[in-house]
Order: C-alpha cells, then structure tokens, then sequence
C-alpha cells in the first residue's frame, strides 16, 4: 500500500508520522484478530469525526491480513454528552449502525484520543439505547492521560503522557488531507492560551 | 439563538442546520428506546391559548424525546381560562423556571411579549395570523426529503394567503432556502403590501400548476364567504381548489402538501389528499423531529 | 400676585421683563420692574403664549384609574397648556348639561389649567340620534365644539344635520374621520408593515373617504368643520383642496404623527397602538409638510392615557392611545425648530380661534390676559415614564431624549408651574 505523500504540518510537533500512524492502525488490527478469536460477532463503531475513518482502516486491515468482513457502523454521541451546557449546541453527526445491528454482539468502539473519559462514557449511554451488545471494547489511537472517569482503552495505539494545557491532535488524510499525531504546547502556535 | 418567533430569524446556515438535525433526531423514531437523554432535568412548558391537539401534541412529544419535563397549560380548565393576563402567567412561569415556553396564541405578538417577561426561550406555535415557523421547518424537511433539495425548487402557495401564519412563514423561510415562492389566490385574499415580499403572486391556479415542483393548499374557512372574500364555497373551489383534474396537470414528480387541518372538497379533492403524491402525513412525523431539532438547538447547550 | 418674569425673550425677540399683574400682562419693556414684585429669573428662556389642546381625554368621569381632571390637569400645565379642550367619551359620556358642567367644575377645582369640555355630538356616542347640542352650549361649560371622538359619526344624514345644527350657536362638529365597515378588527395602518405582522389593516382611505364626505357636507350647508387628528397623506390633500374652495374647515395633527411610523409597531409593543394608527414616512412628510404651511391648523396632543393593565398585554387586546400633554412642545420643537411664531400660531392662537376662548392664544402684550409659558429652549431631556404627571404611563418616547423644556407657566397671571414643577 502506497503511503500518502506527508504535507507539511503547520502547528505542534510530530508524534506520529503517516508511515509510523499506518503501523500502528496494523497493530491494533492484529491485536483485535488476537483478542477475539479471528473478530467473530465483531463490530467496529467509530465515533465521529475520526472514530469513522479509523474504524474503516481498521477493517480494512483485518480484511488484508485474513479476509474477514468486519461490520462497521458510526455512533455520534453528542446527544448523549454530560458537558452539552457548558458550550454552544454542537452540530450532530451521523448515527448508523451496521445492518445486522449490535444485540449480542461485541462492539468495539474506535475513537482517536481518549482523555478524560466523557465521550466513552456518553457512547456506552448511548450503546444502551440502541441495543443489547454482549461486549463492549474500546480502541483508541492515542490514550493521553488524564481520565475523569474509569474508563480505559482495551486497544491502544501509542500512549501519550502530557499536560492538560497541551493538545493532541490526530490527522487522517479523510478528514485533515495528512496522516500524522500532533501535540501543541500552550505557548505555541495553535496552542491554548 | 434564545427565541424562535419568526421564520425570519433563522438564516440559511442556521434554517440547514435545524433541518440536518431533525434528519439525524428522525432515527430515533425507529429505535426501541425512543428516548434521548439530551434535555434531561429541562422544563419545557406548552403555552396553548388556540385549541390545537395536533401541534400541542407534536411538541409534547418532541420534548419528551429528549426527556424534558413537559408541562402543558391549555386554555380550558386553567387560570388563563378564567382572564389571568398573559404577564401574569409568564410570571407564574418564570417562578416554575421553566427553560423553554412553547406558545401558541390567537394574537399575533404574543410570543414577543412573552419573550420580553421570561428569562427562558420562547418558540411560537401559531400566533394569531403572524407566523408559525415551526410549521414552515417541517414543511422545509418535507420538501427536502422527497424532492432531495430546497434551492431552486418551485413551490406554490394556495389559499386565503391574508389569514395565514403558515403562508408568511412559508414564503420567508423558504426564500432564505433559496426556493421560489408563487402565491396564489383571489384578490380579496391576499394581503395589501404583498408586493414587499419575496415571492410572486397570482390570480390564476390554472395557469401556475405545470410548472410547480411542490403545491401547498392552505385552509380556507367557509366563515370568509360571511365576509365576502368570496361569493360562495362552490365558486372557490372552481376556481381554487385542488381537484382531480388539476392534480393531472401537476408534473409527475410534484407532490402535494397541506398544513392540515384539511376541508375535503373545498381547497382539496379527497383522492388528491389520499394520493401518494400527498405529504400530509409525513408532515406530522416530520414534525416531531423538527420540534426535536428546535429544542434541541435551542436548548441543548449553553445560550 | 404680581409677577416680574425678566430677561425673557418674547417669541424669540430680544430679552425684556414682563410685568403680570391682576390676571394681565401690565407692562413689557426692558426696564419696566414693580415693587414687592415676586420676581421669576428667565434669563435664556423663550415666552409663548400659553398653549391652547383642542383635543385631549381627561377619563373623568368614569376611568379615574388612568387619570383624573386633576391629574391631566397637572400634565397639560407642566407642558405648557393653560387651556385644554376635555374630550365626550367618559363614562358616562358628556352628552348632557350636567355632564359636561361636571368637567367643567372639576377643572375650576383644579385650577391648573382651564378646562374647556367637549359636547358628544350623539347620545351616549351611538351615532343614532343628536345629543342635546343647545343645552350644553348654554350651560356654564358654554360649549362650542362638539365631537364623538373615539367613534366616527358614519351616518352621513346624522352628520349633516349636526353640521347645520350648531351653526346656531357659533358650535363647529370635530369628526374623527374613521369608516367603520372599513376598519372592523383593524389593529394598524394597512400596508406593508401590517401584512408582515400579520395584523389587521386600517386602509387610509377609511378615514379620508368620511374626510372627504364631510368637506362636502360642510360646504353644502355652510357650516363650519374641524377634522381631529389627521394622519394621511391623503387627508391633506382633501384639506388643501376643501380650503382652496374656501370651505371653513379646520384641522388638527397629534404630536406622534409628526414623528412616529408604522415600524415602530414591529416589535408589538402596544404603547405604539394608536387611533388612527401610526402610518408610512410618507405621510409623516405629507403632514409636516401641510403643518408648515397652515393647510394643518393645529397640533392637537389626543392626550389618551390608558393604565398599564390596558396596554401590557397582546396587542390586539390593548386599547389604542397615546400620552402626550407633556411632551408636546418638545415634539413640535423637534418637528419644527425653533420657529417660536410657527409653534405659537399652531399651539396656541389658532386653536384658542377655533375653540372659541377669548382669554387664550394672546402673545404677551400689555392689556393681554397673562395666560403664557416660559420654555428653555436650550434644554434636552430624556422622556422618564416614571416620572410623568400624567396618572398613567404610556408615552411612546420613554428613553427618548427631546429638547426644549417648560421651565415655567401662568394661569391669568398667577403660576401653575414654576421651577419646572407644578405649584400644586
């Protein structure tokens, strides 16, 4: 597979890049196939905006090394979030979930960055709404620390120790045009004051 | 945004954004948890001075949905039955802290008022012959669904225009969307100052139908033939109504729509109102979901 | 009491003292001065000649809750008048000798201002049959103006022999011009404003259909005709024509019609609801315009206070009027400038003409009765509702601030404002 040509990054210093992000997508694809027995009864749900093409990677990879069709679907969980009062209404994002639906599945829920933990627990609210999963994982491109909750990644592909006034960013070439993990200090550009 | 009291507060970023949301809130509808926790611990309290089960009940359950506490004050039976002014009310409100106030109202401005006196949001539901944006939302999504698109479409506006909150909401939100607005009615029926608005006007259904991607009929009352708007009901649905040969004359991708409640055989023949080509009653399920999108825009985070 | 008021300037003219003494100017002149004098400074101060409302609704007797003859009193004098012309539709309505005498005692009471009542020109204002027109004219009220202010007299027959009727005792009928199967349900001027809102329509064409009947009328039978509160381009057009014809009508504008559109009525608020309704700019220009030149005779206030039950509700339930004693001179000051003569000749004279009192409309000069006012024309102030004379609330210039300023008036020589307050 031909890796995307990196465009320049313009804030932050590079963690990740494209070639080291795509090793680790194959990573955790292994380490799915690994956990589960060959991702029977699996589904990956990502959560918008990256979970989504992150999943989608994911299975593709599991489709490369072992031609197995892993369902894949998308959980917007803003809906469901505790801090909606604290911000202006947020737009929401797709919901759709795979066409045999998740009762007595194992849904693997696939985001970029776990942090403090709210938007995993807002997805789990929302799981119960939808259906009747009999597992429920979690992978994460980048866990950086910091949990408000008890809440851990069962995938993780790089951990990340950093600040709170620090950013990480994760870039995908769906969503951003570059493959890359950024993180942002406070006092540089782009950064948080 | 804290109010919605016209269909001329909503921009075209903001009128897209709401119509988005219902699309994704319409899903819910075939979960088996109908429920989203969104507007929990959030009081939402229906105002409904006009007897109207349909738009009360729509609202009703569009807050409950979101798992708002919904309180609802019909004119019957209540204190506004017995004269209590409508500031009094609101202050009866306010000491209920209730966040959202759905209002529908026989006088035009009532929401505007209300909005002055309570510190939550105020939605109008119908105010006398003002406006009824939320109406104009869910006819909006109606359209888009069916026809796949707002901009550039052709929509007809038939009826007693001059009476009519769901005709100036219509034509304002729709002009913002970038549809195309022809109204059409007798002359006594459409109003002094019409010229202002952003849409066309004419005298001549016949002439107007080949050409519309979408007609809506609005309700005429029998009680405008007391007041000569026009001779008579067989007069006006000769010359107005919707009947089976007319509904020949529509192009075949043209629906047919109507805000309801309908006088059979007056505005619209019954088989067009029974056609597949009919929205009528997908208008009321899209409802629900605009009413969802409302409170939840206006609701949902932090104003 | 004499009073020496000095350093005033008369109509804009150069500063000089006026001596009023025993209800008369006794002396102008720039040293004239009086011993044991009680002496008013006025320096900067221009002096008018008290103003003259021909048009102004006391609500006594019947809704003394919005305002009394005292209460309206204290306005009218804090805002320069030292007559006022007390509309008919009171409850009971002043359509009888006793009635009318009523107002005109508790006017004397009062002693603020000098309350001329109007008669209604049919009983109890139905517009069905002639009030008794003589009795009040020879009553102690004398009144000479008759109107059924509030409602239209419709009934073109009824209207003609009104119109004849008076004429006997030198009476003129004050018509509020309004067609009343034009305007049933109306709850604004009709136009764009009004499709916008969805409200009701007032065509302008109601009032000067009626307008144009009555010209007419008054032409054929030779009598005189005052039209209340002109609001349309329209209406000044058949003013014009009717004068240039030499028919003797006269006319009045209310303070808000000079200034005020319908946009203001957008965000519902209903201290902007009127009758006739606030109308376009180019009405407003019209008025102004005929104002200037006469074809308008006077600015009449239509003073309508209201309580706040009756106008903080929805619109359509609200009742239409405006406040407006207070801030008349100020509008007209706006409006038009400082053209002392103009606001004189609109304010004062020429409506102490029309309504027939002899003591009012003099510019001060020895031998006239001391019924004047003293304004600081440089003065701006912000219109405070809280702080109005008036019983009632409803002025649409709440926040507004208007220039000129009454710092002080006198009632055939003896002060009813002075210091910019009322002396009682």
């Amino acid at each position: 597979m031909a890796y995307p040509e990196a465009a320049p990054v313009s804030e932050g210093k590079i963690i990740l890049t494209a070639p080291e992000l795509q090793r680790v997508i194959d990573r955790i694809a292994h380490q799915i196939l690994e956990k589960t027995g060959g991702a029977a009864d699996t589904v990956l749900l990502g959560i918008p905006t990256r979970g989504e093409p992150l999943a989608r990677r994911i299975a593709d990879r599991i489709r490369a090394f072992e031609q197995i069709d892993v369902p894949v679907g998308v959980l917007d969980v803003t809906l469901y979030r505790d801090d909606l009062r604290s911000q202006a209404p947020r737009a929401l994002g797709p919901t759709q979930l795979p066409p045999g639906g998740i009762d007595g599945s194992r849904v693997i829920l696939v985001d970029d960055v776990l942090f403090r933990g709210r938007t995993a627990r807002a997805a789990l609210d929302a799981l119960r709404d939808l259906g009747r999963p009999a597992v429920v994982q979690l992978a994460v491109m980048v866990d950086r620390g910091h949990r408000q909750l008890p809440i851990r990644a069962d995938y993780v592909g790089k951990n990340i120790p950093t600040a709170l006034a620090e950013q990480v960013r994760v870039k995908l070439v769906e969503t951003d045009g570059v493959d890359a993990v950024t993180i942002i200090r406070p006092d540089e550009p782009g950064g948080r004051r | 945004m804290k109010h919605l009291l016209s269909a001329a507060d909503l921009d075209a970023a903001t009128a897209t954004e709401v119509l988005d949301t219902a699309a994704e809130l319409a899903k819910v509808t075939g979960r088996e948890v109908k429920k989203l926790p969104t507007l929990r611990g959030r009081t939402v309290v229906n105002l409904f001075y006009e007897d109207s089960t349909r738009t009360r009940i729509s609202f009703e359950a569009a807050a409950k949905r979101l798992s708002a506490d919904v309180i609802t004050f019909s004119v019957k039976g209540s204190s506004v039955a017995k004269g209590e002014s409508l500031k009094d009310t609101a202050l009866t409100l306010q000491a209920m802290g209730a966040d959202a106030v759905v209002v529908r109202h026989g006088a035009a401005g009532a929401p505007h008022r209300l909005a002055g006196w309570v510190d939550g949001s105020v939605i109008n539901a119908g105010d006398g012959m003002h406006e009824h944006p939320t109406q104009a939302l869910l006819d909006a999504y109606t359209m888009r669904a069916r026809l796949g698109r707002l901009a550039g479409l052709k929509v007809a506006v038939v009826g007693d225009i001059l009476h009519s909150r769901v005709a100036r909401s219509n034509v304002l939100l729709l002009h913002t969307l970038g549809a195309h607005v022809t109204l059409v009615a007798p002359p006594t029926l459409l109003p002094v100052g019409v010229e202002a608005w952003p849409a066309s006007t004419s005298y001549d259904l016949d002439a107007v139908l080949p050409d519309c991607d979408v007609v809506m009929m609005l309700r005429v009352q029998r009680e405008r033939m007391i007041d000569s708007y026009f001779p008579s009901a067989r007069e006006y649905a000769r010359r107005y109504g919707l009947d089976a040969a007319r509904f020949r004359r529509l192009p075949d991708h043209a629906i047919v729509m109507h805000p309801g409640p309908m006088n059979r055989g007056m505005e619209i023949a019954p088989e067009v109102a029974d056609s597949p080509r009919s929205t009528v009653t997908e208008q009321v399920t899209n409802g629900v979901s605009v009413r969802m999108a409302v409170l939840y825009l206006l609701l949902g985070g932090r104003n | 009491m004499t009073f020496l008021i000095k350093g005033v300037s008369v109509l804009g003219g150069e500063p000089t003292n006026l001596l009023l003494r025993d209800g008369v100017v006794a002396e102008i002149g720039p040293d004239c001065s009086a011993a044991g004098a009680e002496v008013v400074d006025a320096d900067g101060l221009v002096a008018l000649p008290g103003l003259v409302d021909l048009h102004t609704h006391l609500r006594e007797p019947g809704r003394e809750d919005a305002e009394t003859v005292e209460t309206g009193s204290r306005a009218a004098a804090l805002g320069g008048y030292t007559a006022v012309c007390a509309m008919a539709n009171t409850e009971p309505v002043a359509d009888t000798a006793g009635v009318v005498e009523q107002v005109w005692r508790l006017g004397r009471r009062a002693g603020l201002v000098d309350v001329q009542p109007v008669g209604a020109v049919t009983v109890g204002l139905r517009g069905e049959r002639l009030a008794e027109l003589g009795a009040m004219a020879d009553s102690a009220a004398a009144v000479r103006i008759f109107s059924d202010d509030g409602h239209c007299v419709a009934d073109p027959r009824l209207m003609r022999r009104a119109l004849e009727y008076v004429k006997a005792f030198d009476g003129v009928i004050a018509q509020h011009a309004e067609e009343p199967r034009l305007t049933e349900g109306a709850q604004m001027h009709e136009g764009e404003v009004s499709a916008r809102l969805g409200l009701t329509g007032w065509p302008a064409v109601a009032e000067e259909a009626i307008i144009a009947r009555d010209v007419l009328l008054a032409e054929h039978v030779g009598a005189r005709l005052h039209i209340c509160h002109v609001s349309t381009a329209g209406s000044v057009e058949i003013i014009r024509r009717a004068k240039e014809r030499g028919v003797r009508v006269s006319a009045e504008v209310t303070p808000h019609h000079l200034l005020l559109t319908d946009e203001a009525v957008t965000g519902y608020d209903p201290v902007f609801k009127v009758n006739p309704p606030l109308r376009t700019a180019a009405d407003v220009a019209a008025l102004r315009e005929a104002l200037a030149e006469g074809v308008i005779d006077v600015i009449a206030t239509d003073h309508a206070p209201h309580t706040v039950e009756d106008k903080e509700c929805e619109w359509a339930y609200a009742r239409p009027g405006m406040l407006g004693l207070e801030t008349a001179l100020s509008i007209a000051i706006e409006v038009l400038g400082p053209r002392w003569d103009l606001i004189a000749e609109r304010m004062s004279r020429v409506p102490a003409r029309i309504a027939g009192l002899a003591e009012h409309g003099h510019t001060p000069a020895p031998g006239a009765p001391a019924n004047l006012t003293l304004v600081d024309p440089a003065a701006r102030w912000v219109v405070d509702p809280s702080q109005s004379a008036s019983r009632s609330r409803n002025t649409p210039y709440a926040g507004r601030t208007v220039p000129g300023r009454v710092v002080a008036t006198f009632l055939r020589g003896e002060p009813t404002v002075l210091g910019g307050k009322a002396v009682k």
